[in-house]
């Protein structure tokens, strides 16, 4: 049998969070500059290397990172805040969970029947704006800005002297659903909020896609999309004034998409 | 027409060539997304024999879509060489996949048989080859282009600059792209993905890293990776632009849901042939991925591989400097795994290749793919044993603007050590000069982006 190695009493690994961003390269050329550039991006700069690769402090928040996004994928938008925000649910065709959700785009395109019948039972059709929330592939960026964007749209659209219709939120959610709202709505102006899928160590961007009178067989092209809202990227106050800006040049020039660069 | 086979006792018939193409691929979640993929794998085997057989005149004649219906079809027919075609067209399927691998069989011989090719037959040859046919039939193919520099050449592995930022904040792209600089990474193209895609942000972002690259004199070119339309007012205004950058897709209605047409892009390639900054020939960037048209709904009811081939097709007309796959971009339901979304990085970089395409990929996955770091270091090693002419640079690999990971600047400079492979040539003399490469190595004072502070 190998003799027992005698345990070091000294030795003590008590580590702090290592999740603070302070260079890894060592000897910079300009050392306060590497600060003030890696300040002005969240981007890994200043990370040095050893030989081609990472230096090991690096790698192992890399890693860590990415096991947070893997550990908070598979959740639910928690009720609470739905219920804060007066927003009824409703649900796409997907019925077997995140799993199918992932594999189904098809189904997370298309509202259920209960879903349909229960917005036609609550909203009011032909909104100037329609606004409607969707998980997509983030249920924490929804809960991170929804609080801050909501309020503000929804006050823009009222404050220009546009009808804004019932919100409501849709689960298991892509952006083509879009399509069956219009349908089923008709509004001006339709809105759609939905959590972007997960970057790594952050999982709070949102998507707002908006389209000029949404109708079955629309694609991206009839679309337009502000992405990567969230407080350290596009502010959700600034992203929910954009956004009404937005509705109004829609209104303006009866178009979205491709069609509305071409007008404007 | 009779599409069948006995295997281990049973059989296998197949109604159309459609059907047949749909089945014989590798397994995609894409694919069973929708509805085409093979039920068992001893019927994708099955489907393989079969296809093996098929002469390539009947995939010439039974295109994904009818000529008259698309115009991606077209391009790709009216764009052959009929003597070409003429050679090869009686061959079957699994003889194009031996006289690919053959000794005997040059990189001349192969550009010349690519011309008598139509997408359909680069697609079939492709499901016959299993990984390491891929990356040795590749590896043959040198596709070199020049616009500000010359991207791959033999013996050479670029590197796109890719400084994306979450708000477009100048001095944090700027911050990004120093960073990549010091690791050699640019060559392809300093290339950015804006949050803002309007006229105004896309011309401020190409007026700055035009600036730096006066500034350094880096021999290469930038691109600003919005709608096509709208880097074209920017070029028509005068915003310096070295390259204009366009997604494609294999079908028409999918170009429409992408809101361009073959009028359009000839309409782009002109306007870059008179204002882009930098001498040319070559002027185009294209990217495009598997799923990309079933996800449009506009894939009639083919297969992902054989509308991404299409894509290639199409990118042929324009000569483009470069041309990438974003091949794990798309997301879980269409390359559910690692393994997916290396089959589909081989198969797109070698689908490329035969279409005489300049072919780099962007080797990458998002969150919700089953699939790691690791997965796409291994990727991008079997890539560059097989030729791949760049890669992306990102910080660390982790895009803080498109929320994907992909590979990093220190990975380009990483693969050039381990094959002995050097920058692109005129970008190479730069980085010597500046003192940051010696030798194809990178020196004592490469990686830090504090060096160009200094100017």
């Amino acid at each position: 049998m190998p003799e027992q190695p005698a345990t070091d009493p000294q030795l003590s690994i008590d580590l702090p969070d290592p999740a603070l961003r302070r260079p890894t390269l060592s000897h910079p050329a300009d050392p306060a500059g590497l600060h003030a550039l890696m300040a002005a991006t969240p981007a890994r700069i200043g990370v040095g290397r050893a030989g081609p690769r990472y230096t090991t402090a690096a790698l192992l928040l890399f890693q860590a990172d990415h096991a947070l996004t893997q550990d908070a994928l598979y959740r639910e938008v928690e009720p609470s805040l739905l219920a804060e925000l007066a927003l009824f649910s409703v649900a796409t065709q997907v019925c077997g969970g995140k799993q199918e959700y992932l594999l189904r785009p098809d189904l997370g395109r298309k509202l259920s029947e209960n879903a349909k019948e229960e917005i036609r039972a609550r909203c009011p059709q032909r909104p100037a704006v329609q606004l409607v929330v969707g998980d997509g592939l983030s249920a924490a960026a929804v809960e991170a800005n929804l609080r801050q964007i909501l309020p503000v749209i929804r006050h823009g659209v009222l404050s220009a002297g546009l009808s804004f219709g019932v919100p409501f939120f849709v689960s298991h959610c892509r952006v083509g659903v879009m399509n069956d709202i219009g349908e089923l709505l008709q509004p001006d102006v339709l809105i759609l909020l939905i959590g972007e899928r997960p970057g790594l160590g952050r999982a709070e961007s949102l998507s707002a896609y908006m389209a000029w009178r949404p109708q079955p067989g629309d694609t991206d092209a009839r679309r337009d999309v502000l992405c990567n809202i969230f407080a350290g990227g596009t502010n959700p106050l600034e992203a929910g004034a954009y956004v009404v800006q937005l509705a109004q040049t829609m209104r303006a020039h009866q178009a979205s998409g491709v069609a509305l660069k071409l007008a404007t | 027409m009779l599409l069948r086979t006995r295997l281990h006792g049973k059989q296998y018939e197949f109604p159309d060539v459609r059907v047949l193409m749909g089945k014989a691929n590798e397994e995609k979640s894409g694919d069973r997304l929708a509805g085409l993929a093979a039920e068992t794998a001893a019927e994708r085997a099955a489907a393989r024999f079969v296809l093996a057989e098929l002469p390539l005149w009947v995939l010439r004649e039974q295109p994904a879509v009818p000529y008259e219906q698309d115009e991606v079809t077209r391009v790709i027919q009216d764009a052959l060489d009929p003597a070409a075609y003429a050679e090869i067209k009686d061959w079957s399927v699994g003889q194009l996949r031996e006289w690919l691998l053959a000794d005997t069989t040059t990189a001349a011989q192969i550009r010349r048989a690519a011309d008598g090719l139509t997408a359909e037959m680069i697609s079939a040859v492709t499901k016959l080859m299993s990984n390491l046919d891929l990356i040795y039939a590749a590896s043959k193919v040198r596709v070199s282009a020049h616009c500000n520099n010359t991207i791959g050449l033999e013996g050479r592995l670029s590197s796109r600059n890719q400084p994306n930022h979450p708000t477009d904040s100048l001095t944090g792209i700027r911050a990004e792209l120093y960073e990549g600089l010091a690791y050699g990474s640019g060559d392809s193209v300093i290339g950015i993905n804006p949050v803002d895609d309007s006229y105004s942000s896309v011309a401020r972002l190409l007026e700055m890293t035009h600036a730096v690259i006066q500034q350094w004199q880096i021999p290469t070119q930038n691109c600003v990776l919005a709608h096509v339309t709208t880097q074209m007012k920017c070029l028509a205004a005068g915003a310096p632009a070295g390259l204009l950058f366009q997604s494609l897709a294999g079908t028409q209605r999918g170009n429409d849901s992408f809101g361009i047409s073959v009028t359009l892009l000839d309409e782009a390639q002109t306007l870059a042939q008179r204002h882009c900054f930098t001498p040319g020939p070559n002027y185009l960037y294209f990217e495009t991925g598997q799923g990309s048209e079933l996800s449009a709904d506009a894939h009639h009811g083919w297969d992902q591989l054989t509308l991404e081939a299409r894509c290639y097709g199409l990118a042929r007309r324009y000569r483009p400097f470069q041309v990438n796959t974003v091949v794990g971009f798309i997301g879980p339901e269409y390359l559910y795994d690692a393994r997916q979304i290396q089959r589909a990085g081989l198969e797109d970089h070698f689908m490329g290749k035969l279409s005489g395409l300049p072919m780099g990929v962007d080797a990458c996955y998002t969150n919700h793919a089953r699939a790691d770091q690791n997965a796409i270091e291994n990727l991008a090693v079997l890539l560059t044993a097989a030729g791949c002419n760049y890669f992306m640079g990102v910080p660390m690999g982790d895009d803080s603007m498109l929320s994907y990971q992909c590979t990093s600047y220190h990975d380009t400079a990483a693969l050039r050590q381990l094959f002995g492979l050097r920058p692109a040539p005129e970008f190479e003399r730069w980085l010597e000069d500046l003192g940051l490469m010696h030798a194809g190595r990178l020196t004592a004072r490469a990686g830090d982006p504090s060096f160009f502070l200094r100017r």
